[in-house]
């Protein structure tokens, strides 16, 4: 099946369409729901298309790495449970587990959009862990992007529990009206390579005839925050800037969307 | 069960914390065909617990010799979600949540007819996203659902509901608080029809009328769990019937 697909999508890609209306670099409809999980700090469930979803943050007080003893740290970790895709088997997280999870890290991560120094309890010995945990619950392609999009709407939702100095404990039911200090919404465009054409937001028909994959992360509409690229094709300098300059574009468009 | 530190008192005047009757389901909400990727799906709340069912299957059997002649494999997988329950917990599978699979299949496979599915598997998985006690029975209520949905013939549509105690008195449906502070939890699944008992599992004290005052609790309870599971079959599958 996947030659005449291919075949079909790459005309259809000269005359700049895709097999589902979109044009090449269109997202599908994207929706977020706002604190879906009552039990974390802070969630997000995210629909791009028929891909969908939930990301949740959980804070707890721990103990500093030895060379950043005044910062909080971020843990992200992704579950690809076997209720989102035919191709996911229970069990400990794998390669596409994890690499999910640490796209997503990245991403969060090198924007900077977490102030980790206001993260410190008492230097060298308490500060914050931010535990990120990405589940899908259908899987149509891209969910790097939809995992971003829900971590940092699940950011920004977040509220610290209350914490018991003198006990030294955290009070996870107790929440608190303190946010998390948050500075800025990275946001990630994924574009998958199907011969020399690139489309935005691929669904996992079109996943399945790609060579390779990109993902570019930005900040705002002039600052790349990370970068990875899957698969086994190649790409040029010249593709990767002209995916930048698209990725500012329709990064701004939805970054408009996380309230 | 038996925690300390809880409220002093979980029923006042023959009323419970959250205001329920002492037999009073928590508000049900159900919705089938939730996944696209799954065969059969299904989403439900009760309280604030929230579950997601999907069946994959009846499909090849893997590995190999794992395939029966005469019946279908079925596999039944339960998770909690790291964010599901007030403490972060660890992502994937632990001792529990093994246990709760094994039972949960076996009071699955009671009211399916594998005998139609020779040489295939059936896999029905269910994920945690919100926990607040009654997970497991809230997991088979939305896994038949979800079988009913991928058009798995069964003997009847099981729901899952437990009773306990709590006070010295007994209550059907414990929530978390009740769960923790309280004398005894007993999940159930039943099969509505026949009010058979496919799962039974119990922890704490309990004397044989309480057992018997919960059984009767929980298979009136059945029928309206039932009545649930159906309104979300009809809302999925009747309007297309009637055009």
């Amino acid at each position: 099946m996947s030659n005449s697909l291919k075949d079909y999508t790459c005309k259809l890609l000269e005359k700049n369409m895709r097999e589902d209306g979109r044009k090449p670099m269109d997202f599908r409809e994207i929706s977020i729901e706002n604190n879906p999980i009552k039990n974390a700090n802070g969630s997000a469930r995210v629909k791009l298309g028929d891909t969908e979803v939930i990301v949740g943050i959980k804070l707890d007080v721990g103990s500093p790495y030895s060379d950043s003893p005044e910062s909080g740290v971020l843990i992200s970790s992704a579950e690809l449970t076997p209720i989102a895709s035919v191709d996911f088997e229970p069990g400990p997280p794998r390669e596409r587990a994890i690499e999910l999870a640490r796209v997503t890290d990245r991403a969060i991560r090198e924007s900077k959009v977490i102030d980790f120094n206001k993260l410190c309890i008492t230097p060298k010995e308490k500060i914050w862990m931010v535990f990120l945990d990405i589940y899908p619950i259908n899987d149509d392609g891209n969910l790097f992007d939809a995992a971003v999009i829900g971590a940092v709407a699940a950011l920004y939702n977040t509220v610290f529990p209350k914490y018991d100095e003198k006990e030294e404990k955290v009070l996870h039911k107790e929440l608190t009206k303190t946010k998390l200090p948050l500075s800025c919404k990275p946001i990630m465009c994924t574009f998958y390579k199907i011969e020399d054409k690139y489309i935005l937001d691929a669904n996992a028909r079109e996943k399945s005839i790609s060579d390779c994959r990109v993902s570019i992360g930005t900040l705002d509409k002039k600052t790349v925050c990370a970068m990875q690229k899957g698969g086994e094709g190649t790409v040029t300098s010249e593709e990767i800037l002209d995916l930048i300059s698209e990725a500012f574009k329709r990064g701004d468009e939805v970054r408009k969307l996380i309230k | 069960m038996g925690g300390t530190g809880g409220p002093d008192k979980l029923i006042v005047n023959g009323k419970r914390l959250d205001s329920r009757k002492l037999d009073e389901l928590r508000p049900l909400t159900i919705k089938a065909g939730t996944i696209p990727n799954a065969e059969g799906s299904c989403e439900l709340q009760m309280g604030e617990t929230k579950v997601i069912a999907a069946v994959y299957g009846p499909k090849e059997v893997l590995p190999r010799h794992l395939e029966e002649s005469d019946r279908a494999y079925l596999s039944a997988y339960y998770d909690m979600a790291a964010f599901s329950t007030t403490d972060r917990c660890r992502p994937g599978p632990d001792r529990r949540s093994k246990e709760i699979a094994k039972v949960m299949r076996d009071a699955l496979a009671a009211s399916i007819i594998l005998e139609k599915y020779p040489r295939t598997s059936i896999a029905v998985y269910v994920e945690v996203i919100n926990a607040n006690a009654g997970t497991r029975c809230a997991a088979i209520t939305a896994a038949a659902v979800a079988l009913a949905d991928a058009g798995i013939e069964m003997r009847d549509m099981p729901i899952g509901v437990a009773g306990g105690k709590a006070d010295d008195t007994v209550i059907l449906d414990l929530d978390n608080q009740e769960d923790n502070f309280g004398q005894a939890d007993v999940p159930l699944a039943i099969l509505p029809r026949t009010k058979e008992i496919s799962l039974l599992q119990m922890d704490g004290h309990l004397t044989k009328d309480e057992i018997k005052t919960i059984f009767s609790m929980c298979s009136k309870a059945s029928d309206n769990i039932q009545k649930a599971q159906k309104e979300a079959l009809l809302a999925k599958y009747g309007r297309e019937k009637n055009e």
